[in-house]
């Protein structure tokens, strides 16, 4: 049997018209989509999973170009909203010289990158890194295309290269007055190979990079086309949905599958080590007959614990020795003599990624070959995950990602995957797992619970003569089976070693402590509750001195990146007007997976306890800007996203079980409640780039921790705020 | 049997009058754009027209909306192709990230400009579908946008 490709359901395929493509790397036919009365281009198709073969019309792995000019522009990190679909052609594009209107996008194959040398490199949209460890080598990529298209064009001409210019998608010969396009020339290019790669372009030289482009994928988002991973269908298929033990570690114990007994439509019941799943021919089918089974678990010993221990553990946990992340000077010896010590001990709870789409994939497991249709944000280590699990070799295995219904790290691990595979290898046949929003929320890998105690003294002009600060936080390594190296990882101290504040006597330590909830990467990963904690303390300790919070975080650092965010903020937040009273204004600023990020959050604070916030202005420098509207958009992304976990998010915990399991108990912003969301990008240049997916999230907690105090004389030190009555807290 | 009316097409479904509209459409005829997000009327996700109103197919039950005229967001442009004021100001706001909750945002604010032509921002509160990706901010600017375009 060949490679299944997803086919459409019945009323498209009436619509369409279907047209044969291309044949797949199996021999099969791979399907495409014709759109009689195409009212408006595609540049990225509603089908975004890759083609895994070597295309006659490639020019390089990376660039495809048609005798009509089509240029298709191969996209090597997953789309999840965070717009590295658009973002990466536009770098390739900027070294091509090519119209931005004739571009197509494709996504990279994830299994052409294992049986091809690593020649999309990485393939794992995970840290930010989308852009920001890819733009060097996708420029190359552009610019030696467009080398080989030149020396193309010269060939035909009997000219030398160094005499043409390549020019908005065509080769140029000024001196005779001659003109290749792309199209006339690609075929040849692809037989060239240049004796010296071309250099790529320094910044003043972009056109290309740095202009708002409309992003790519919209058109297939706004009429119900994009196929995310839970749209797969392959024929044959069946459908499962999964319910995991309640209590994370625990196993089956037992199944009374007589509920299900004649019901419609059930294929199997499955049972996993620690799962059931139920296979039907219709997911609404499978998710009753799940409903229907009576299920007897061991829950192990994860099931002694509750919210209150677990608090009580971290806090413990900060009185243990602490490995040390960073030490300047001797801060316990300066906080011995001192004559007055701030101290502080701030918390927050696990926390779910609750992404839109609930974690699902589509598995096709053959005897020589395993097709996984899925969103993932890790095609690569995916593809090992499902080689592993299978028992197949990884060049055998083909990912094929679909657009992503959110990661925000929760796609790095694919736990839906593996059950899948599991389920194909009991039944036989090509299934769909699709996890309900309870499973979703229950077989999350969370944010990890931390806790932070602060120590610090302040010298006579006021600034932070020591600052010492124990962490206590879960450690992610060990939730993925991998080693702690020296006893602390760098997430858990990020957001705080890496500080830029001038402090003489520096100290930071940290003790990771894992519950029975396994934890993972959580947008903005250590920020999230690094820089909650840390820059509320700093505002702490400006109140302590008396000096304003914005000056006092001025006076701290010299880097220019810094400088330039905090001053940025200070301009367009109007820090110096006073508000009404009942309303206060707080800044905090960081350093979050490689950028530079800040925000001044306006809040309302009445006497019955209830707070909103309305305004929050953000500033940022990742250095280098690639696309500003898509910057934009995730700055504003990642304030909703922190801003639900300020006022909402936890994942609170009885008998061992997780409580929040849907949207009804996991609140979330909704539209009445977004506030006004201004964004400034003050790019300072150099040689870094930085990410952009995740620092959005890192400072808002703590701006809006420290404008509720400037509102309130309250601090707050704990989240989520629906959990802290104001009134009840001491006034500092 | 049910018969569903869904953008002018009827559909003869073999299935259980208890079946929410969201898996008929989804498993049993093939309409994916209709996104599952939480299963208990939360999210918006699932929101399609049923005789114009904005409803939560994921808590509807076929056998309530046989008969109806459903439209999904397959069905909101025209014969011809021609966006929706609405998908057009999505468009050009530029509003989706992730997507995956776009479907259900487009048909309630549709819904929303058809009860209330040129909505309040008050009025766009009104609309509860949860966007984890916090696009909040230009779904807002788009329905402004649609509205003005419309009228």
């Amino acid at each position: 049997m060949g490679h299944l490709e997803p086919v459409s359901g019945e009323d498209s395929l009436s619509r369409r018209k279907f047209i044969v493509t291309g044949i797949s790397a199996a021999g099969g036919l791979a399907l495409g989509f014709a759109f009689p009365g195409l009212a408006f281009a595609r540049p990225l198709s509603s089908a975004p999973w890759s083609n895994d073969a070597v295309a006659t019309n490639e020019i390089n792995a990376w660039i495809l170009i048609d005798p009509d000019e089509t240029i298709t522009i191969r996209i090597p990190h997953a789309e999840m909203g965070q717009g590295a679909g658009t973002a990466n052609p536009m770098i390739v594009a900027e070294e091509l010289e090519c119209d931005w209107a004739k571009i197509k996008g494709e996504f990279a194959s994830p299994n052409r990158n294992v049986r091809e040398n690593n020649v999309y490199k990485d393939q794992n949209t995970v840290g930010s890194r989308g852009v920001a460890t890819s733009w060097q080598y996708l420029q190359q990529a552009g610019a030696s295309a467009r080398g080989r298209l030149i020396q193309a064009a010269a060939n035909r001409w009997n000219v030398a290269a160094t005499e043409c210019v390549a020019e908005n998608g065509a080769v140029l010969h000024k001196a005779s007055n001659r003109r290749l396009t792309y199209g006339q020339v690609a075929a040849d290019a692809s037989k060239i190979k240049l004796d010296k790669e071309p250099a790529i372009k320094s910044p003043d030289q972009f056109k290309l990079i740095g202009k708002p482009m409309p992003r790519l994928d919209t058109p297939v988002k706004v009429n119900g086309e994009a196929k995310f991973g839970i749209d797969s269908k392959v024929p044959g298929m069946v459908y499962a949905a999964i319910e995991s033990c309640p209590v994370v570690g625990g196993t089956l114990a037992s199944v009374d599958e007589s509920g299900v007994a004649g019901k419609r439509g059930i294929v199997k019941v499955v049972k996993l080590k620690d799962a059931v799943a139920v296979v039907a021919d219709n997911t609404w089918r499978a998710m009753e007959g799940l409903n229907a089974l009576k299920i007897t678990w061991n829950y192990g010993p994860g099931a002694n614990s509750d919210s209150a221990q677990m608090k009580q553990l971290y806090r413990d946990t900060l009185n243990e020795p602490m490995v040390q992340a960073r030490k300047d000077g001797d801060a316990a010896g300066v906080l011995a003599q001192a004559s007055r010590v701030v101290e502080a001990v701030y918390e927050v709870p696990h926390l779910a990624h609750a992404p839109m789409e609930p974690l699902n994939a589509t598995v096709h497991l053959q005897a020589d070959r395993l097709d996984v249709w899925m969103g993932t944000q890790s095609a690569l280590s995916t593809l090992q995950q499902g080689a592993e699990a299978s028992g197949l070799k990884p060049e055998q295995v083909y990912i094929h990602n679909a657009y992503l219904g959110g990661g925000f790290g929760r796609r790095s691990k694919n736990d839906e995957m593996v059950q899948a595979i599991a389920i194909a290898k009991d039944i036989g046949k090509p299934v769909k797992l699709t996890w309900s929003r309870e499973q979703d929320m229950r077989g999350d890998r969370y944010r990890p619970q931390a806790a932070a105690k602060f120590r610090a003294a302040l010298g006579p002009d006021g600034m932070p003569l020591a600052v010492e600060t124990k962490l206590a936080v879960g450690s992610i390594n060990r939730s993925l089976g991998r080693p702690v190296d020296n006893g602390l990882e760098g997430q858990a101290v990020d957001g705080i070693a890496n500080s830029p504040y001038k402090i003489p006597n520096f100290y930071v330590g940290g003790a990771m402590k894992n519950t029975h909830l396994l934890v993972n990467f959580w947008r903005s990963v250590g920020g999230s509750q690094n820089c909650f904690f840390y820059e509320s303390f700093i505002d702490e300790l400006a109140h302590a001195a008396g000096k304003d919070p914005l000056e006092f975080r001025r006076a701290m650092v010299d880097r220019v990146d810094f400088v330039g965010v905090i001053e940025k903020l200070n301009e367009k937040s109007n820090w110096k007007t006073k508000l009404p009273k009942g309303q206060g204004r707080g800044i905090a600023v960081a350093e979050n997976h490689g950028s530079v990020v800040g925000t001044v959050a306006e809040v309302t604070v009445n006497d019955r306890d209830q707070i909103r916030v309305d305004r929050l202005v953000v500033a940022v420098d990742c250095y280098h800007v690639v696309n500003p509207k898509i910057i934009e958009a995730q700055m504003e992304s990642g304030a909703i996203y922190g801003l639900s976990a300020v006022l909402y998010g936890e994942m609170s915990v009885k008998a061992g079980q997780v409580q929040e399991l849907n949207f009804d108990t996991y609140r979330v912003v909704r539209q009445a409640e977004a506030p006004k969301i201004e964004v400034y990008l003050v790019p300072s240049g150099g040689a870094k780039w930085g990410g952009i997916g995740e620092c959005g999230t890192a400072t808002i907690a703590p701006a809006i921790a420290n404008a509720i105090f400037a509102a309130s004389g309250k601090r707050v030190r704990e989240l989520p705020l629906k959990n802290v009555k104001l009134s009840q807290l001491a006034s500092i | 049997m049910v018969t569903l009316k869904v953008n002018g097409k009827t559909h003869a479904l073999d299935i259980e009058g208890e079946m929410p509209l969201l898996w008929a459409l989804r498993d049993e005829i093939g309409l994916t754009g209709t996104k599952f997000g939480c299963g208990i009327a939360q999210c918006g996700a699932c929101t399609v027209h049923v005789d114009g109103v904005a409803t939560r197919s994921c808590s509807v039950p076929v056998a309530s909306v046989a008969g109806k005229n459903i439209t999904t967001i397959e069905g909101l442009a025209s014969a011809d192709g021609k966006l929706h004021p609405v998908q057009a100001a999505w468009v050009a706001e530029d509003v989706p990230q992730c997507g995956y909750c776009q479907s259900g945002q487009i048909m309630a604010a549709a819904a929303l400009l058809r009860e209330k032509p040129n909505p309040t921002d008050a009025d766009i509160n009104g609309i509860t579908n949860i966007c984890r990706c916090g696009t909040y901010i230009r779904i807002r600017r788009a329905i402004h946008r649609a509205a003005t375009t419309k009228a």
